[in-house]
């Protein structure tokens, strides 16, 4: 098989053609590294990549296969792992100065379940540093570009997996979403990106921004793609305690029913209409209509508490960062700074954590000490749990009366590099749909819907389900895929400046 | 009036064990002040006797069985340490003179 042919293929078909004896693990992989080597200079999706040792593994998943060993439907198939979960076999640094070059002594439990289901993790995927950002710039190792425009960005925090997968450096991705790091990477890739239900997929070894938010899930360019990723790294965990302790949502049979015929749908009422890119209101307007060509029942739903959701966020998330990154204390283990016998521990863990954090992770460690601080803490983190019960209220209302809620992902298509830098509070609006999600702890799926008629870009569909109802999404989701899919002659990705 | 001075913005950098320089403080006193003046709006909508949330999906303590598992051997341990001493961690001094 060529090639083309292998990197054209899905992943569920990757794993097909593996099966039958069409291809190898080996083949698959050294298609994607030749791949790699070839565009990664202009897209620099990638921090670590090990061309043996990613072939070393993919000769493993061969040999396991031809002994009769049968390890499921992404066997042989290669992934891009965002670098914010622990490997013991490759560095891990969350785009972090201060963990350059670390290696963890221990598998992330997705990582576990990567290798468990023989894939082969090809290279570890660039991010906002731990995960802080929504465009891959706060990176201390250098921003992502955008394989539609390599002058804007590919999202974030997940944006170095999304550009992977779109640049055809990956079929599939590993990504985690605390405020929206998939899905939103996903929309402006033109890709597929789900937030599974929090506890739905273990974050031990996850290296922690916000843990009561933090959800790893996939990024894929089908439906049934990104169902069979989250099937073969979710479910129970004993070792994280905050891990659902309930089935996996059948998922793939969701993605490969694809039918909405009677499903009750609501358009979220608060996520529109002012400060929306037009083509973006375009491309979502004509999305819920073909749900209702489609047979889906459309109806408008109010949730006033998410006009406050961002707000709660930014509370809630910057309190459990400044809690959780006080771990970077230069004593255990990455940078150690100014230790020269004459500073105490307490100045050389000072002096560490300013010369290796960048400027989005101080800025939102001083903003979580601060909502934090007594004096402060009614006001601010005390208000924005209040919230978060509205907002958890708002969307329990609204599931009485539909079976999914849907929005754009993001109010505008990827914006050009460096643009909102300057400026954190512009940066934190390209999360305003995604948040309310990750504050209620429920499912959500971002979906291509098309290109936006003013800048050819991806926009994408974001399709909300109550937790546990993962299911729901991926059913929805495949649905307008099959129906856009025919109604523009082929995927949307065929499209992009990177098509093979 | 500014939600946030700048000797607030200098004694939440010593509250967060990060030693700024001048012009860090002098700019995310700016940056803070603009965030905390935006997410303030929460107050406006939490009022009352509405009950927090801490967590999404309702938790209960899990306890697992007390079994022995393998853990890290001390040279796994130290492997990522920034200087090590007779199988432990060398850290700078904790303590001052007086204490």
């Amino acid at each position: 098989m060529s090639a083309a042919e292998l990197l054209r293929k899905s992943a569920a078909e990757l794993g097909g053609a593996v099966r039958a004896g069409e291809t190898t693990a080996v083949e698959a992989a050294t298609a994607y590294l030749d791949r790699i080597a070839e565009v990664d200079g202009d897209v620099r999706a990638y921090l670590h990549l090990d061309r043996e040792a990613a072939l070393a593994q993919a000769r493993e998943v061969d040999e396991r296969i031809a002994a009769g060993e049968d390890l499921g439907p992404l066997a042989g198939v290669p992934v891009a792992h965002k670098d914010v979960f622990t490997t013991v076999d490759m560095p891990t640094t969350a785009a972090s100065k201060i963990l350059s070059g670390w290696h963890p002594p221990y598998d992330a439990t997705v990582t576990a379940r990567l290798r468990q289901a023989g894939m082969v993790i090809l290279g570890k995927t660039n991010m906002d540093e731990f995960a802080m950002g929504s465009s891959t710039e706060n990176s201390a190792f250098g921003a992502t570009r955008n394989p539609w425009d390599l002058d804007r960005i590919p999202g974030g925090s997940s944006g170095g997996s999304s550009a992977a997968v779109a640049a055809y450096e990956a079929p599939l991705a590993t990504g985690t979403d605390t405020g929206g790091s998939i899905r939103q990477p996903a929309a402006v890739c033109g890709l597929v990106g789900a937030k599974p239900t929090y506890g739905g997929s273990s974050r031990y070894g996850l290296i922690a921004f916000a843990s009561s938010l933090d959800t790893p899930g996939p990024i894929a360019r089908t439906v049934l793609d990104a169902a069979l990723l989250h099937e073969a790294f979710s479910g129970h965990d004993p070792r994280d305690s905050t891990s659902v302790d309930a089935p996996v949502p059948p998922v793939v049979e969701a993605a490969r029913r694809a039918d909405v015929a009677g499903l009750r749908v609501g358009v979220v009422r608060e996520l529109g209409g002012e400060g929306y890119q037009p083509g973006v209101q375009q491309r979502f307007q004509e999305s819920v209509e073909l749900l209702e060509s489609l047979g889906a029942k459309v109806v408008e739903v109010s949730c006033p508490s998410f006009d406050a959701a961002l707000a709660a966020y930014y509370l809630i998330a910057p309190s459990e960062c400044s809690s959780n990154l006080a771990r970077f204390d230069a004593m255990r283990y990455g940078l150690r700074v100014g230790d020269d016998g004459s500073r105490s521990a307490e100045e050389v863990m000072s002096l560490t954590r300013a010369e290796g954090f960048g400027p989005e992770v101080k800025r939102r460690i001083m903003l979580g000490t601060y909502a934090l601080s007594s004096g402060y803490y009614d006001a601010y983190y005390g208000s924005a749990q209040q919230v978060r019960t509205l907002i958890k209220r708002d969307f329990d209302a609204a599931f009485e009366n539909v079976d999914v809620l849907v929005s754009p992902t993001t109010p505008t298509t990827a914006f050009p590099i460096g643009e909102r830098t300057g400026d954190p509070m512009s940066m934190y609006l390209a999360d305003l749909c995604t948040i309310p999600t990750n504050l209620a702890g429920n499912a959500a799926l971002s979906v291509p819907c098309g290109l936006a008629p003013e800048d050819g870009l991806p926009v994408g569909l974001q399709i909300m389900a109550p937790a546990l109802a993962d299911d729901r999404t991926y059913r929805v989701g495949a649905a307008v895929e099959a129906a856009l899919d025919e109604r523009q002659g082929g995927p949307l990705l065929a499209r992009g400046a990177f098509a093979v | 009036m500014s939600a946030i001075t700048r000797d607030e913005v200098a004694h939440l950098a010593r509250l967060s064990r990060l030693a700024l320089h001048e012009d860090e403080l002098d700019q995310l006193a700016a940056q803070l002040d603009e965030i905390i003046s935006a997410v303030a709006k929460v107050q406006e909508v939490a009022q009352g006797d509405i009950p927090p949330t801490s967590h999404a999906l309702p938790l209960t303590n899990v306890y697992r069985p007390d079994e022995d598992l393998p853990g890290l051997s001390p040279d796994q341990a130290l492997a990522g340490a920034p200087a090590v001493e007779d199988q432990r961690f060398r850290v700078p001094q904790i303590l001052g003179e007086d204490q």
